[in-house]
């Protein structure tokens, strides 16, 4: 078997005495699309938190890298190098700039140099143009680009802040919550967005409507996290059909199990 | 909806206002020096306007850092008086054995018993160093502070609170005598510059020229700085540091770097305000001396090149009137100015138009049948 692109292992983290995860291990695969789903309160998002180095573990390891000898250790880089080896994260409330354009929000994403004095001389390529029409088309909101992000509704912003992810060109997404806020059928073409995106990159996507999950876990595996461990990995219908994942999340008739 | 250029890293047509403000002060730079000279002004509102336009860099500086990146500086004073004080340096050395004493150093040297010049005093004698530290002491000191609180990651009222403490600070030291920058009676009774007599209208109106050009000279790097993917950088960081974070962006070298430019851009006006003003001292540097700039900013417009400098004008021909007709009222003046436009007109004077034009499109359906 190949060597994962994401190593995490052991790792447990405490905020004041309460236990947001304990040994939890986790291996994400190159191209991999992986749904992570988990009651509230499960660590979904301390556990976002510890692989972008937003917070850092009390202990274990989390390395990236295909090549055993020749990765890095994510616990001694901060948010903006971990951002620059090439994971980025959406949040879970859509972060854009919204006194700035939907193009100029793209500006700021595009893949290239992030130095303050390479900034101050900078200019777009037409390539670098090309590239945010492409995007602006891939998210629908080619008829918005000069439109201030801050007008854009809920779900727009969902969008625009995926496509913010990908102007970077990342190696691993990690998406929060990308439906929250969004009607049905915009649900759907998001689901169908991020498996377009599955092989090129790796995903790790946080959700909690289930059909939803469906939709983009049809290949790939499923991981429940229940109070900062891992409960149970596998296919959406094993996972589904696991007694204990029934009885912490599903079986409780929040989301039902349609 | 908003308009905004194709391609954002185009610098965006000169908006009017900039235009405007622009025009107005390269007007304002040949049109009252040769009023001045023809007698139509007298030369009390020349250097009036030589002060007003100071304080316009002073709001910018104060504008640059809390409208544009979202930084409240409550400390853009001290660089103000630092830039005053190094070019002040100079201007004490140019009277040379005029003082009261008769001695080739300052008098508040002699008096406190010193006979030859402290050594950090000897290279103030060229005008080119003086001018040179105008940029370099403040620069220096914003960069040191501003590395150690954006590394620790101090935000929001914290900053705010950090750098009152650093001009207080700053204001302790220089009331001291024993810092041998003239105590609490700072430095006064300038004799020339340059070889000018200070007191000649004509080295004024040099002066006055030399401040509304400084001002253009600082509007046009700002509107060009704005342009940049740095202002994009800088905005994005005042509506969301976390995205900017995230993003691979090391927000605390970029707002360090606009810090040492605030800093320097005050320091600029401060160099500028001591000859016109003929006086500096410490109490140039406590916070309610930045608070005012901050009333002035906020008044004028934030985040924007037209309302700082608006606010600084305004706000202080207001004091310059209401000190002499009503010397008692003018802080409850300032204080309920600064009230009425964070409630009725929270994007300041700038806004106005926009705010006149929106009641009376909202008046027209009322009065014109459907």
């Amino acid at each position: 078997m190949a060597h994962p692109l994401l190593t995490v292992e052991d790792i447990s983290k405490t905020y004041d005495g309460f236990k947001a995860i304990t040994k939890l291990n986790f291996y994400l695969f190159e191209g991999e699309l992986r749904t992570v789903i988990g009651p509230n309160g499960a660590g979904k998002s301390t556990f976002f938190d510890l692989l972008t180095g937003r917070t850092r573990p009390d202990e274990g390891k989390i390395e990236f890298g295909t090549e055993a000898n020749n990765s890095h250790d994510l616990t001694r880089l901060n948010e903006v190098e971990i951002n620059r080896l090439g994971i980025a994260r959406k949040f879970q409330t859509p972060s854009v700039y919204t006194e700035h354009s939907v193009r100029e929000n793209l500006v700021l994403s595009l893949k290239g140099p992030r130095g303050v004095f390479s900034s101050l001389f900078q200019r777009l390529s037409s390539t670098e143009n090309d590239r945010i029409d492409e995007l602006l088309k891939l998210i629908r909101l080619e008829a918005k680009g000069s439109w201030k992000a801050g007008l854009l509704a809920h779900g727009e912003k969902q969008w625009l802040e995926i496509g913010m992810l990908l102007a970077a060109e990342p190696r691993v997404l990690l998406v929060d919550e990308p439906a929250a806020g969004m009607t049905d059928e915009e649900t759907y073409r998001t689901g169908e967005l991020l498996l377009s995106l599955a092989g090129k990159h790796s995903l790790i996507v946080v959700e909690h409507d289930m059909s939803f999950v469906r939709q983009i876990a049809r290949d790939g595996r499923v991981t429940v996290l229940h109070q900062g461990t891992l409960l149970c990995e596998g296919k959406f219908d094993e996972v589904q059909a696991d007694p204990r994942v029934r009885e912490v999340y599903l079986g409780r008739g929040k989301h039902g199990t349609r | 909806m908003s308009e905004a250029p194709e391609n954002p890293l185009s610098p965006p047509p000169l908006s009017n206002s900039t235009a405007g403000i622009l025009a107005f002060a390269a007007g304002a730079m040949l049109i009252l020096p040769a009023l001045d000279a023809g007698g139509v002004i007298d030369h009390f509102t020349l250097n009036l306007w030589g002060k007003y336009f100071c304080y316009a860099l002073l709001a910018l500086s104060v504008d640059l850092l809390w409208g544009w990146t979202g930084l409240l500086s409550l400390g853009q004073a001290l660089f103000f008086a630092l830039g005053g004080y190094m070019h002040g340096m100079y201007l004490m050395r140019m009277i040379g054995t005029q003082g009261q004493y008769h001695k080739p150093i300052p008098d508040f040297l002699v008096f406190l018993g010193w006979t030859d010049l402290p050594a950090f005093w000897k290279p103030f004698d060229q005008f080119t160093f003086a001018m040179a530290m105008v940029f370099f002491l403040p620069g220096i000191l914003a960069f040191l502070f501003g590395w150690l609180a954006f590394r620790s990651r101090i935000k929001g009222v914290y900053f705010s609170i950090l750098t009152q403490a650093l001009t207080y600070a700053g204001a302790l030291i220089f009331f001291r005598n024993n810092t041998l920058m003239g105590g609490n009676n700072g430095f006064t009774d300038f004799k020339e510059e340059l070889g000018f007599a200070l007191r000649e209208p004509s080295t004024q109106r040099g002066l006055f020229v030399a401040t509304a050009a400084a001002l253009v000279g600082v509007v046009i790097f700002l509107r060009w700085l704005s342009g940049t993917k740095f202002g994009l950088v800088q905005r994005a960081i005042r509506d969301g540091e976390n995205r900017t974070l995230f993003s691979g962006y090391a927000t605390p070298a970029f707002k360090l770097f606009i810090f040492v430019i605030a800093g320097m851009i005050a320091a600029i006006g401060g160099a500028l305000y001591v000859p016109q003003v003929g006086i500096i001292n410490p109490s140039d540097m406590t916070p309610d001396k930045s608070l005012e700039a901050i009333v002035w900013v906020a008044v004028g417009g934030r985040g924007t090149l037209v309302g700082p400098i608006l606010g600084a004008v305004a706000v202080n021909m207001l004091k310059s009137y209401a000190t002499r007709a009503m010397p008692d009222l003018w802080l409850i003046l300032l204080g309920g100015l600064f009230l009425l436009v964070v409630l009725f007109l929270p994007g300041g004077l700038v806004s106005l138009p926009e705010k006149i034009r929106g009641l009376w499109k909202k008046s027209i359906p009322a009065t014109l049948p459907a």
